[in-house]
């Protein structure tokens, strides 16, 4: 099960996971067969969550489902056309929990969530800065359309196919580079949620250049077949030059507080700083949040795996893909910072010929080479497939959304746990209004700037909070607590692979590397935060002492006007000198 | 010292504090040290007097407040002296509720104050125009006390002889009286319980004496008074009490030397004609004395007496008791000598100690 982990789309885990149970039935009808969603090499075509020139990307190259074909057995085909029959409604119905959908209010937030991203990622892959709006209308009880709209690249009409009926395909099928859609599985289940609570299909608006027509498109998904139909294709006026706009109706709940929409578009916002973001909430109320900064993210760059992070399971499947007849040639072909040189080493050490073909050698010799590859010194892996948001932008991102006395943020260096390259950036709000100094500091989780809003205990951003020792910075932490105070804590972890500890991807695993790094960038913002509180704690007390001064000095005065009979002005000098005096000693 | 005195030590003080101020220093204001610490046993005069430690009140931010309620203590008091009106020390704390932010919230917090004053002035609380609320205690026997009538002026001359079963009460302000007696000692009384007996009895009658009662540690006037009707008429002045550290260190030794806390009056405020008459530990045994054990306090007490206590330290055979009776770890009432009946003090016991006055101690 631990190729499962490798697998950077929830689609792909709940079949992986689901070989026992239901989800296996509807797996052939959109699938490869299981063993061949284990091959790393073995790339989805396209990523449907992402549109564009990216879309491509995943090495489609290599021979989509050839693996899969290999193995798969007269049997299994058989099998594929009785699991035909069970259509993907019910499969979706079956596996909401899986997919963000388990209750009303998570619904409406994970569709909302997937629109919101994908629009991120077809700015950024356009080199376009990001402005969406977010609308929630409420059009009867419990019942929702949601429209988000952006300033994207557009859809042509050959791409919906892509984004709206590939409910089951994976995306960004291991390819080693940092990217959201980490969270769900594309805003294609979002569609199919919809439609299957209302009715209503999928409304697109887009125009992909000033000079081009807007196009309006229905797109209803045929659940037997799971494809997309497109039901209407009109030309209608639009202002915006080019971009997308999309509408879902669906069944759902808004609540307020945490974990609702209102505050997961707050948190992108902060995690976004060159996010231009408008919100109507389902009261009419409107929310801006402007962007702060113009330079669009760095983009990352996709890189092969390190062979540190590589486990047997995936070995095999890589060993059993490549194009590379030999296994010196596919060590460099296939990993990172491995060099004729490194090859010779890992081979060496393996003790396996060189020349061995990759596909004929079995699972012990791809131990072997496990073990080859461990007694190696190998690079670091580069780290350019990393974006951060930068600690300047992060504060400022943090600013807009939060009013506070005092802000500090950090980001820290890349480090590598398991040869795969992350790096943590950390920031604190501190005095933030309306929030109870005798309460529990809030805590904002971010993995490639999406906010992680669900299972915060079992997070190693929470562990590494809580261990970060707060006492040394003049806050209150009881044992085993966030620390106490109008304090909000902000992590961000990007990685090309971010490890989490479940399907549900919200909670990091705690990787020792990982915690320490946490740790590291929360202690580095505490001294400044420290520092901070110390010197307000001094002010205080300057305060304080000033009141105490203005209180007790006209009693002096008042005494020795009664006791040597001194005219008013005198007194009032006697007070005024007095006041200067003990004011100026108490600066010494 | 006469009024228009104090009040000029009061605009000096004051007036150096102003100058100070106007000059943009800090004021400040020198008080003697107020402990036992600073006192030292003057064995010729028979008291304590105040060695030199002073400790300097700086106007400073944790100052500002005592210093302003120091000054407004000292304004209370020349009003209250130019007025030649008086205040008791619990009514100079309710005015303090006049004075805003500088008000005292306890009176422990005044009475400390105006020690301080007391003290940086060298003068008697009553002549800054305040005056105690306890009583000065009680006094039986063969006594005449001239008084003046407040509200004519009068001479009045009091018999002592005259209160019956009851006693005449000790003033708060005993300088201005005069005595006449033909009584032979004073005996000085711990207890109202002890001395109601021998005033029931007429033991003042048989044994010739006046009989005062202290009600616990002597107040100022009951000190002042015993002193200038021994000294006036020289007569011993013999001090009965309960037979533990308390009667030993805070009762006797302040009515003999005087206190640690205001030693600038002591001079005034002693008796050092007093000697102790008992309960003494060796009574305890002598006359099979029923017994407490010593509570950990009276332990301290003790001990403390031996190490800090100039008085003690100055005399070998209150050593001697003192350390007797740690050994011993039990004390004694005066009313423990009921166990042998309850005129036994009367018929016994007092007899009996006053024929060997010699042996008392020091």
């Amino acid at each position: 099960m631990a190729t499962r982990k490798r697998s950077e789309t929830s689609t792909f885990d709940l079949f992986a996971g689901g070989e026992t149970g239901t989800a296996t039935a509807a797996a052939p009808a959109v699938l490869p067969p299981a063993t061949a969603q284990n091959a790393p090499a073995a790339g989805v075509p396209a990523a449907p969550t992402r549109r564009g020139k990216g879309g491509a990307r995943g090495g489609s190259e290599r021979g989509a489902g050839a693996a899969g074909q290999r193995r798969a057995s007269g049997s299994a085909e058989e099998q594929a056309k009785k699991q035909r029959e069970i259509s993907i409604s019910e499969f979706f119905t079956k596996n909401r929990h899986l997919l963000g959908f388990d209750n009303p209010s998570k619904a409406l937030l994970t569709t909302i969530k997937e629109a919101v991203d994908n629009s991120l990622d077809a700015c950024e892959e356009a080199g376009i800065l990001p402005a969406i709006r977010v609308e929630v209308v409420p059009v009867a009880e419990e019942r929702f359309r949601i429209a988000v709209e952006d300033n994207g690249p557009g859809i042509v009409r050959a791409q919906i196919p892509r984004i709206f009926g590939k409910l089951l395909y994976g995306s960004k099928f291991h390819t080693l580079k940092q990217s959201r859609g980490q969270q769900g599985i594309g805003i294609s289940a979002a569609g199919m949620y919809g439609q299957l609570t209302t009715g209503k299909p999928v409304r697109i608006t887009s125009r992909t250049a000033p000079k081009a027509a807007a196009h309006r498109f229905e797109v209803r998904i045929n659940t037997q077949k799971n494809e997309p139909i497109i039901t209407l294709d009109e030309v209608v006026d639009w202002e915006s030059p080019h971009g997308t706009r999309v509408e879902i109706e669906l069944a759902a709940v808004h609540k307020r507080g945490r974990r609702s929409v209102d505050d997961y578009l707050a948190l992108t916002a902060v995690a976004n700083p060159h996010l231009e973001l408008s919100y109507r909430d389902p009261g009419g109320e409107e929310f801006h949040y402007p962007r702060v900064t113009e330079a669009l993210p760095h983009e990352a760059q996709a890189i092969k795996p390190h062979p540190y992070g590589v486990e047997l399971g995936i070995l095999m499947s890589m060993l059993e893909a490549t194009k590379s007849r030999s296994l010196h040639g596919f060590l460099q072909e296939e990993f990172s910072r491995v060099g004729a040189k490194v090859a010779d080493e890992i081979v060496e050490r393996a003790m396996l010929r060189p020349q061995a073909k990759p596909g004929s050698l079995g699972r012990d010799q791809a131990e072997q080479l496990l073990h080859g590859i461990a007694g190696t010194k190998i690079m670091a892996p580069p780290t350019n497939c990393l974006s951060p948001i930068g600690a300047v932008e992060l504060e400022a991102g943090l600013r807009k959304v939060v009013a506070a006395e005092f802000f500090t943020a950090v980001s820290r260096r890349p480090a590598v746990y398991r040869g795969n390259p992350f790096l943590v950036e950390a920031a604190l709000a501190w005095g933030v209004a309306g929030m109870p100094a005798d309460e529990l500091a809030v805590l904002n989780r971010y993995a490639n700037r999406v906010p992680l809003q669900y299972q915060q205990g079992a997070c190693a951003i929470t562990k590494s909070v809580i261990a970060a020792g707060w006492k040394n910075y003049g806050l209150a932490q009881a044992k085993g607590a966030l620390p106490t105070g109008p304090l909000a804590i902000s992590v961000h972890i990007a990685s090309a692979w971010v490890p989490f500890t479940s399907e549900s991807k919200e909670a990091v695993a705690s990787y020792p590397e990982i915690l320490r790094e946490i740790r590291l960038a929360l202690q580095d913002c505490g001294r400044q935060l420290g520092q901070h509180i110390r010197r307000g704690k001094r002010l205080a007390e300057a305060r304080q002492k000033s009141d105490y001064i203005k209180s007790y000095i006209p009693h002096i005065g008042e005494a020795l006007r009664e006791i040597l009979g001194l005219s008013e002005a005198r007194e009032r000098l006697v007070v005024e000198r007095l006041s200067d005096t003990l004011e100026r000693s108490r600066k010494v | 010292m006469a009024a228009s005195s104090v009040v000029k030590k009061i605009k000096e003080q004051a007036s150096l504090v102003e100058k100070s101020a106007a000059a943009g220093d800090k004021p400040s204001l020198r008080f003697p040290v107020r402990s036992l610490a600073n006192v030292r046993y003057d064995a010729t005069r028979g008291h304590f007097t105040m060695k030199t430690a002073r400790k300097e009140r700086t106007l400073t931010v944790g100052t500002v407040k005592a210093f302003a309620q120091t000054l407004k203590m000292m304004a209370l008091s020349k009003q209250l002296v130019d007025a030649n009106d008086i205040a008791t020390k619990r009514e100079a704390y309710y005015v303090s509720k006049n004075w805003g932010e500088a008000r005292f919230l306890e009176q422990p917090e005044s009475d400390t104050v105006m020690d301080d004053v007391e003290a940086l002035f060298g003068v008697n609380r009553e002549q800054l125009g305040f005056i105690p609320e306890e009583k000065g205690g009680e006094v039986a026997g063969a006594l005449v006390v001239i008084d003046r009538d407040p509200a004519s002026g009068r001479q009045l001359r009091i018999d002592c002889t005259k209160f019956g079963s009851g006693a005449y009460s000790i003033p708060n302000s005993v300088e201005h009286l005069g005595f006449e007696t033909k009584a032979t000692f004073i005996l000085a009384i711990e207890t109202a319980g002890m001395f109601q007996r021998l005033v029931k009895h007429g033991y003042w009658q048989t044994a010739r004496c006046i009989l005062v009662s202290m009600g616990g540690v002597p107040t100022r006037a009951c000190r002042r008074f015993i002193r200038r009707l021994a000294d006036e008429k020289g007569l011993p002045v013999y001090v009965f009490v309960d037979g533990d550290p308390y009667g030993i260190s805070n009762i006797y030794r302040t009515l003999k030397v005087g206190s640690g806390n205001a030693a600038h009056l002591n001079e005034y405020f002693c008796v050092p004609q007093a000697r102790f008459l008992g309960i003494t530990p060796q009574d305890i045994i002598d006359y099979e004395l029923p017994t407490h054990p010593l509570k950990d306090v009276d332990i301290k007490r003790a001990k403390d007496a031996l190490k800090n206590d100039p008085f003690v330290q100055h005399y070998k055979a209150w050593q001697k008791a003192i350390t007797q009776m740690i050994g011993m770890g039990v004390r004694a009432e005066q009313q423990a000598l009921a166990k042998h009946g309850l005129n036994y003090v009367i018929d016994e016991y007092l007899p009996r100690k006053l024929a060997h006055t010699e042996k008392f101690l020091p």
